[in-house]
């Protein structure tokens, strides 16, 4: 006879830095569905948007989420740049390199951080401190090239706000040099270990097929053996100017993420040094002053996976649109079939592999209090008008 | 001195809320409590429960669905309890002001001791506010 207990975590747990709130249904030890219910950190971002002049935004979307405050910035200059028909059109070549300069030691930073998260999850502090350790260099190089550790307001349409001094060069240089031994412990850390193998090999296993039918992306798909990467797919930046190479796995397990996730950071550090290499001279900001009407898509690889903005621009000095949609939306609803199965103990550690980042994906549904139903817009009216007409229609025999 | 909050001023244990923020001002206080910055040799712990903690440390502009929650854990929170606001947005919401889902400030909806600015606010800056508070339970003046 089965016996359902709901588990109850967050929505402010200690197990997360941000609120959510998941529910595991677990039947003894094993876990047999779960909910994850959102919207605590919900902040209207898209029409706060709407409201700001087109280079007010970059500031704001920077602040959807701290931990890849260069990939929603840099995902948004490029929707609007896509409206002067592309990146390349209007940004100088110096800008091109800055930008992916700091693209990439923002993927340096992120990973590190989750390697330091999953660690502490299963149990081994040491990699959490140690990590974070190693992730303290790269957040200098962020305070010596822009000025803050976290959010850095680098982008800007048509260019970025600053240079890279000549003076800088060697030390992001040695920063890497420095980085690279640290990144060749980790990943003897993780390979060697058999603790850490017996604790992530064949757990929360996400094959091929579920990948694509829930439309996973990023290195949580890249672990299962789907070969996607916008980087490559449709190059921005300097991407296509530079040798690297796209990371997959086929296994689908955590262990296959962390080690995705390790070898990123080694490319991340060659196409750093790579751009350090032919930064090229010249101007840094085209100084664009006028935005064209029309719609505009930019699409980035986040260090959680692909990153969409869409603007709408009417020609005046806003945006009348601006739609997101972050790389962790689709990979959260993967824990449905990554979690479920398992015991509750590689809950938590399932749930955090596919580097979930809620304040980058909370959606809001308004419902009336009273009888708990949606409330219905502009669009349902439409659709409950038409079908009313064509109802009388098939009264009328029309 | 009153001797619970003497003993509020030795070690503080802390619990940490996020209320609705970008995550920048949680990951800097978690980098708080690693190896360069190291508060804990001051005493300074995280805990797992709000019932065991001194003081609360919340980030973020608070939204509809996170003010009753915030509320019921400042409830269960032991007396006194020292509240800390880190960064601008639980400040003062800072550019999420005029958003449709966004409450009011924090220090309409709980009593703050500490205010940490900055977006997000350096570890030095908010070790330096954890000094300035201690100091100031401690009826030092500087």
């Amino acid at each position: 006879m089965s016996h359902k207990v709901i588990v109850p975590i967050g929505p402010y747990h200690p197990l997360q830095e941000e609120p959510e709130f998941f529910q595991l249904y677990v039947e003894g030890e094993k876990v047999v569905d779960i909910d994850i219910i959102i919207g605590y950190n919900h902040r209207g971002i898209e029409k706060l948007a709407e409201s700001k002049h087109f280079d007010q935004v970059p500031y704001l979307v920077e602040r959807i989420c701290g931990i890849c405050s260069s990939s929603h910035p840099y995902a948004y200059v490029l929707a609007v740049e896509d409206l002067f028909g592309g990146e390349k059109n209007v940004v100088p070549e110096r800008a091109l390199y800055i930008r992916t300069i700091i693209d990439e030691l923002q993927r340096i930073h992120s990973h590190l951080l989750w390697l330091g998260l999953a660690g502490h999850f299963i149990g081994y502090n040491t990699v959490w401190m140690w990590a974070w350790k190693y992730r303290e260099p790269v957040l200098d190089c962020f305070e010596m090239v822009t000025g803050n550790r976290n959010n850095y307001a680098m982008y800007k349409v048509g260019g970025v706000r600053r240079d890279i001094k000549d003076e800088d060069i060697p030390v992001l240089k040695k920063t890497l040099d420095e980085l690279v031994p640290a990144l060749d412990m980790f990943k003897g850390a993780v390979m060697d270990d058999p603790v850490i193998q017996a604790r992530l090999k064949k757990i929360g296993v996400l094959t091929r097929q579920q990948v694509i039918d829930w439309c996973v992306v990023g290195p949580t798909a890249r672990a299962s053996g789907v070969n996607i990467d916008i980087r490559r797919d449709e190059p921005y930046g300097v991407a296509d100017r530079i040798d690297w190479n796209v990371i997959v796995e086929k296994e689908g397990d955590i262990f296959a993420k962390t080690v995705v996730r390790i070898m990123e950071m080694y490319e991340s550090v060659s196409m750093i040094r790579q751009s350090l290499e032919k930064l090229p001279r010249g101007e840094i900001d085209s100084n664009i002053k006028d935005i064209p009407p029309g719609e505009g898509i930019g699409r980035v690889e986040a260090p959680r996976g692909e990153c969409i903005h869409y603007i709408k621009s009417d020609g005046t000095n806003r945006p009348i649109r601006h739609k997101i949609r972050a790389p962790s939306f689709m990979n959260v609803a993967s824990d449905k079939v990554a979690a479920v199965g398992g015991t509750i103990s590689d809950a938590t550690i399932t749930l955090a592999a596919v580097d979930p980042c809620y304040c980058c994906t909370e959606r809001v549904t308004v419902l009336e209090k009273s009888t708990n139903k949606k409330i219905l817009n502009g669009w349902d009216l439409i659709r409950l008008s038409q079908e009313k007409t064509q109802k009388l229609k098939e009264g009328l025999g029309v | 001195m009153n001797l619970k909050l003497k003993a509020l001023s030795k070690s503080i244990w802390v619990f940490h809320v996020s209320a609705g923020s970008c995550n920048n001002c949680d990951i800097e206080i978690l980098d708080l409590f690693c190896p360069r910055f190291d508060v804990e040799r001051f005493g300074i712990q995280l805990v797992g429960s709000v019932r065991h903690a001194d003081a609360l440390v919340i980030t973020g502009a608070m939204n509809r669905k996170s003010v009753p929650r915030m509320k019921r854990i400042y409830e269960q929170a032991p007396k006194p309890c020292v509240v800390i606001a880190v960064g601008q947005c639980a400040l003062s919401r800072h550019m999420f002001r005029y958003s449709y889902n966004v409450c009011e400030p924090l220090d309409k909806i709980l009593p703050v001791d500490l205010y940490i600015p900055g977006c997000p606010p350096k570890p030095e800056a908010m070790i330096d506010g954890i000094v300035k508070l201690v100091n100031k339970i401690r009826g030092i003046k500087k």
